[in-house]
C-alpha cells in the first residue's frame, strides 16, 4: 500500500480512539441522567440535519476528485477538492449561526453538562474540519498543477472520516431527544 | 465493492493514485451519495414519531447504515488490505471495551453497597426544573423552545 | 534547573562540524539520526530536571524542615510540585522519548535497512512538538502559584479547581504539555509504523526484523490505542480548569471517577509503551553477549503481542479504592494476574538464551542481566497490588512506590543505561570506557535497592505516600521508621553521585574515546554493517540485501560466532 495511505488509515485508527474517548464519555453520562432530554430537546435537529447533508455532499465531490485525479485529471479533481472545502465552510457558517443562537438563549458551555459535551465534541470535530480543509487547500493547489495526485484520495480518505464522525455525532446530540 | 467483476483487485500493486478500484464512474458515487440522503430523510423523520424503539433504530442503526456506506463506497475498504478494516474495528471495539469497564461506575448511580448521591441529586432536580437550564436558567420558561436560527442558505 | 538543560544541550551541540550550518544540520535536521539525537540529549536534560526534584523532596522527608542545599526550604506546595514534576518527567519527559522516540528513531531505519524515515519532515515536527512541550512544563514552574502539584495522575476534583489545587494555571500548563507530548508521539509512532511496514531491506521478511524493532512498533501500536480517550479527558479538564464546565463535578452532573478510568485507560497500556522497548533491548544485547540465537523468536514475538491486548484488560486495578464497583474489581485482579504469565514466559525465554552460551560480560550485557533480576521483583510485587484484597490495605503506600519503581528504574533507566552503552559505538563513532561503564553500574544497582528495599518495608508498615512531613504523624514515626526513610535518601544522594561518573564517561567517550570499528560488538543486525557513526543516508555502499534472522550467532557450520543478516548465502558446490 502506498506510504501515504497507510499513514493516513492510522491516523485514522488514532482518532477513532480521540472520538471514541468523548463520545463514549458521553454516552455514559447520557444515559445515567435521564434529565438531560430537558436540555437536548433544545437542539436544532434542523441545522444539525442540513448540516448533515452538507457535509455528505462535501464527501462525494471529495470522492469524485479522487475519481478525477485517479483518471489522471488534476484540474478537475483540484475543483472538486476546492467544491469540497467550500461545503467544509458551509458547515461552519451554519455551526456557527446555530451556537451563535444558542449561546444568545443562555445555552453556554457552562450551564449544563449536557451542552459542555455539546460543545466540546462539536468543537473538536470542527477543528477536525477547519484541519481538513487547510489540508486539501495544499492538495488541491498541487493537484491543479497536476502534482502529487495520489495526495487527493489521501486527503479525502481523512474528509470521508469527518464525515463519518458526524454522521455519529448528529444523531448522539441532536435526534436523541 | 458492490459489483464483484474486481473485487480481488490488488491495492498497493501500483504505486500511486490508480490502484484498480477506481473504474467506478461518476455515476455509481451519486447513486450512493443519494441513497444517504435518503436515509438521512429518514433518520430525521423517524424520531419524529415519539416511538422509542423507532428512534432509537432510525437514528442510530441509520447512523450505522451511512458509516458503513461511507466507508465502503467511497472510502474503498472493501478493497483495501484486510488489516486496514481490522485495525479500525479493534480501535471501535477499543471503544466498546472502555465503556463496559467504566459504564458500572460512570453510567449507574448505585452498584454492590455504593451509591453516588451527588449523581442522583442532579438527575432529581434537573427532572424537577423541566426543560429549564439550571444554571443560567432566568430568562426562559421551562420547556420553551429557543428560536430557530438563521438557516444559512 | 531549566539552565543545566540548556547548558547540556549547547554542550552536546559542542562538536559541529561546520559543513551544513549549525542551524540546519543540529536543530533543523530532517536525519532520523539526528532527531534520535534531539530526543537522546532532551530526555536526558529532563532527567536530570526529575533527578533534581527527587533530591529535594526525598531530603525534606528523611531531614523535614531542613534547608536542602541547593534548594532551600522545601514547603508544603513545593513539595507537591516536587512529586508532582518527578512522576511526570520521568514518565513522559524521559522514558518515553529516550526509549521509544530516540531509539525508535536511530534504529529502525539503520536496523530495517533503509535509509530514513518515510515522512522525514514529520518526524522533524514530532521532535519540535515535543521539545515545545518540554518548554512549557519548565515554564510551568516560574508561573505564579508555581508547579501543578496533584500528582502525575492528576485526579480531579483536585486538579481541577485551582482553590484545591492552588496552581490555577499551572496545572492547565502541566495538561498543555503533556497533550502536546501526546500529539508528538502519535506523530512519532505513524512515523514509526508506516517505516517498517513499507521501507523494509530487500530480503528481510517479518522475522527477519529485530525483536526492538518489533518492540517499538508494538509500543507504538499500544500508544495509538490508548492515548485518544485521555486526550480528550484532558481537553475535558482543561475546560473545568478555565472555563468552569463540570465533566468531573457531581454537583454538575459530571464524575470524577471518569477522569481516573479515562486516564488510567492510558496508564497502563503505558507501561507496557515503555516496558517492551526496554524487554527489546534486553533481547538485543543478551543474543549479541552470549552469542547464542534468541531462544523462541516468535514466542517472544507473540507474547509481546499477548501482553499488549491483555494491558487493555487491566487498568482498573489502579482504583480499587477509588469507588469502582467491587464486582468489577473481581474481574480486574484475575486479568492483572494474568498479565503476569506473558510477562514472565518473556524472561523465561531470555534466562534460556542465556543458558549455555559463552557470555561476554560488557558493560551493556551487566545492564541487561540486571534488568531481568530487577524486573522480576518489581513484577513479583505487583502480584500483591494487583490482588485487589491486599491492594486495599497496600494502596497508596510505599510499598506501590518502591513496587513501580522496581518496574520502572529498570524500564526507563537500566534499559536506557543499556541501550546507551550498547549503541554508543554506533552513534558516536567511538567506545565508551568499560572500567568507568562497570563502576557505574555497580554503583547505581547496589544503591537502587538501598533506596527502595526499606520503602517495601515501609509501605508494609502503612507509610503513606502523601505525606509533607512525618512528625505529624506518630503511627508513622514508631521504631526504626525514620531510620529507613533516611537510609532510603542516602543511597539516593549515592545513586544521584553515581550518575555524574555516567555523565562524565559519557562525554568524555564522545571527545576522547578510542575510535569505534563498525562492528565492535560482532553483532549480526543491519546497523553494525553501516559505518559508525552511519552518515546521512546510513548505508553508503548502498542499501543492503538481507538473507537471514537477526540471531544467527554460533552457527556449527560456520568459523565464525556471527552471521551478519547481510552476508549471502555461501554458494553451495
Amino acid at each position: 500500500m502506498p506510504t501515504g495511505r497507510l499513514a493516513v488509515w492510522w491516523l485514522i485508527a488514532s482518532e477513532i480512539v480521540i472520538f471514541g474517548g468523548v463520545l463514549g464519555s458521553y454516552i455514559m453520562h447520557r444515559l445515567g441522567h435521564p434529565e438531560w432530554a430537558n436540555q437536548s430537546v433544545h437542539t436544532n435537529t434542523w441545522a444539525g440535519a442540513f448540516n448533515t447533508f452538507v457535509l455528505l455532499t462535501s464527501s462525494l465531490s471529495a470522492v469524485l476528485a479522487h475519481n478525477a485525479a485517479s483518471r489522471g485529471d488534476g484540474k478537475r479533481a483540484a475543483k472538486l477538492l476546492w467544491a469540497t472545502i467550500g461545503g467544509g465552510a458551509v458547515f461552519l457558517v451554519v455551526k456557527s449561526f446555530e451556537w451563535t443562537n444558542e449561546i444568545q438563549h443562555g445555552y453556554t458551555i457552562t450551564s449544563n453538562t449536557f451542552w459542555s459535551f455539546y460543545y466540546t465534541a462539536a468543537g473538536l470535530h470542527g477543528l477536525h474540519v477547519i484541519a481538513g480543509m487547510i489540508v486539501m487547500m495544499f492538495v488541491a493547489a498541487d493537484a491543479a498543477k497536476n502534482k502529487e495526485l495520489q495526495r487527493v484520495e489521501n486527503a479525502g480518505l481523512y474528509w470521508h472520516f469527518v464525515d463519518l464522525v458526524w454522521i455519529f455525532l448528529f444523531p448522539l446530540l441532536y435526534i436523541a431527544k | 465493492m458492490s459489483d464483484n467483476a474486481h473485487a480481488p483487485a490488488a491495492p498497493g500493486a501500483e504505486p500511486s493514485n490508480a490502484h484498480g478500484h477506481a473504474a467506478h464512474d461518476d455515476k455509481f458515487y451519486i447513486r450512493i451519495w443519494g441513497i444517504l440522503l435518503v436515509l438521512l430523510v429518514v433518520s430525521v423523520i423517524g424520531p419524529e414519531l415519539g416511538i422509542r424503539v423507532v428512534t432509537l433504530i432510525t437514528a442510530f442503526g441509520i447512523a450505522i447504515v451511512k458509516a458503513y456506506l461511507v466507508l465502503k463506497n467511497f472510502m474503498h475498504i472493501g478493497v483495501e488490505k484486510k488489516y486496514v478494516a481490522y485495525l479500525l474495528i479493534t480501535m471501535v471495539a477499543l471503544m466498546v471495551l472502555m465503556v463496559g469497564g467504566v459504564g458500572p461506575d460512570v453510567l449507574r448511580h448505585d452498584g454492590h453497597r455504593w451509591s453516588n448521591v451527588a449523581a442522583k441529586k442532579t438527575v432529581e432536580e434537573g427532572l424537577k426544573a423541566g426543560g429549564g437550564h439550571d444554571a443560567h436558567g432566568g430568562e426562559h420558561k421551562a420547556g420553551e423552545k429557543p428560536a430557530e436560527p438563521a438557516p444559512a442558505h | 534547573m531549566s539552565t543545566a538543560a540548556h547548558a547540556e544541550q549547547d554542550h552536546a551541540h559542542g562538536h559541529a562540524h561546520h559543513d551544513e550550518g549549525f542551524i540546519k544540520k543540529y536543530l533543523w535536521s530532517t536525519d532520523h539520526k539526528m532527531i534520535a539525537m534531539q530526543y537522546l540529549f532532551t530526555g536526558m536534560a529532563m532527567a536530570l530536571i526529575g533527578g533534581f526534584t527527587v533530591y529535594a523532596f526525598r531530603m525534606q522527608l528523611a531531614f523535614p524542615g531542613m534547608s536542602v542545599p541547593g534548594y532551600g526550604r522545601v514547603t508544603a506546595t513545593d513539595y507537591n510540585a516536587l512529586v508532582t514534576t518527578h512522576g511526570s518527567v520521568m514518565i513522559f519527559w524521559v522514558a518515553m522519548p529516550v526509549l521509544i522516540a530516540a531509539l525508535g528513531n536511530y534504529l529502525i531505519p539503520l536496523m530495517i535497512g533503509c535509509d530514513d524515515m518515510v515522512f522525514p519532515r514529520l518526524n522533524r515536527l514530532s521532535y519540535q512538538l515535543f521539545l515545545i512541550s518540554s518548554i512549557v512544563l519548565i515554564a510551568s514552574f516560574y508561573v505564579p502559584g508555581g508547579a501543578f502539584g496533584g500528582a502525575w495522575t492528576s485526579y480531579p476534583p483536585l486538579s481541577a479547581k485551582a482553590e484545591y489545587s492552588l496552581t490555577g494555571l499551572g496545572s492547565s500548563m502541566w495538561l498543555l504539555a503533556v497533550a502536546l507530548e501526546f500529539a508528538a508521539f502519535l506523530l512519532g509512532g505513524i512515523n514509526f509504523v508506516t517505516t517498517v511496514m513499507n521501507s523494509r531491506a530487500p530480503g528481510m521478511k517479518m522475522f527477519d526484523v529485530p525483536i526492538v524493532v518489533w518492540m517499538i512498533i508494538i509500543a507504538s501500536i499500544l500508544f495509538m490505542a490508548s492515548v485518544g480517550p485521555l486526550i480528550a479527558g484532558a481537553v475535558m479538564l482543561l475546560f473545568d480548569q478555565q472555563i468552569g464546565t463540570g465533566f468531573f463535578d457531581p454537583a454538575k452532573g459530571g464524575d470524577p471517577v471518569l477522569w481516573q478510568h479515562l486516564f488510567w485507560f492510558f496508564g497502563h497500556p503505558e507501561v507496557y509503551v515503555v516496558l517492551l522497548p526496554a524487554m527489546g533491548i534486553v533481547a538485543e544485547i543478551i543474543t549479541v553477549f552470549s552469542r547464542k540465537k534468541l531462544f523462541a523468536y516468535k514466542t517472544v514475538l507473540y507474547t509481546a503481542i499477548g501482553t499488549g491486548v491483555l494491558s487493555f484488560f487491566v487498568w482498573a486495578h489502579h482504583q480499587f479504592i477509588a469507588g469502582i464497583d467491587p464486582r468489577m474489581a473481581n474481574v480486574f485482579s484475575v486479568t492483572t494476574l494474568l498479565i503476569s504469565i506473558p510477562v514472565a514466559e518473556m524472561v523465561f525465554v531470555y534466562i534460556g538464551t542465556l543458558y549455555g552460551g559463552s557470555i561476554r560480560l560488557t558493560t551493556p550485557m551487566l545492564w541487561a542481566l540486571s534488568f531481568i533480576a530487577e524486573f522480576l521483583l518489581g513484577g513479583v510485587t505487583g502480584i500483591f497490588l494487583g490482588a485487589s484484597g491486599s491492594d486495599i490495605y497496600f494502596h497508596d503506600t510505599y510499598f506501590v512506590i518502591a513496587h513501580f519503581h522496581y518496574t520502572f528504574f529498570p524500564i526507563a533507566f537500566i534499559g536506557s543505561f543499556a541501550a546507551i552503552t550498547y549503541w554508543f559505538p554506533k552513534m558516536f563513532g567511538k567506545m565508551m570506557n568499560e572500567t568507568w561503564g562497570k563502576v557505574h553500574f555497580w554503583g547505581t544497582i547496589i544503591s537502587f535497592n538501598f533506596i527502595f528495599i526499606p520503602l517495601f518495608f515501609l509501605g508494609a508498615r502503612g507509610d503513606h505516600r502523601r505525606i509533607y512531613d512525618y512528625r505529624h504523624f506518630p503511627d508513622l514515626m514508631k521504631a526504626g521508621m525514620q531510620d529507613m526513610r533516611i537510609l532510603a535518601t542516602l543511597a539516593l544522594l549515592v545513586l544521584l553521585a553515581f550518575q555524574v561518573v555516567f555523565l562524565v564517561n559519557f562525554f568524555y567517550s564522545l571527545f576522547k574515546g578510542a575510535k569505534a570499528p563498525a562492528n565492535p560488538w560482532e553483532a549480526n543486525t543491519l546497523e553494525w554493517q553501516a559505518p559508525s557513526p552511519p552518515p546521512h543516508g546510513n548505508f553508503p555502499q548502498g542499501l543492503p540485501n538481507v538473507y537471514r534472522g537477526p540471531y544467527e550467532y554460533s552457527h556449527p557450520d560456520r568459523q565464525a560466532d556471527w552471521w551478519p543478516q547481510t552476508e549471502p548465502e555461501p554458494t553451495k558446490s
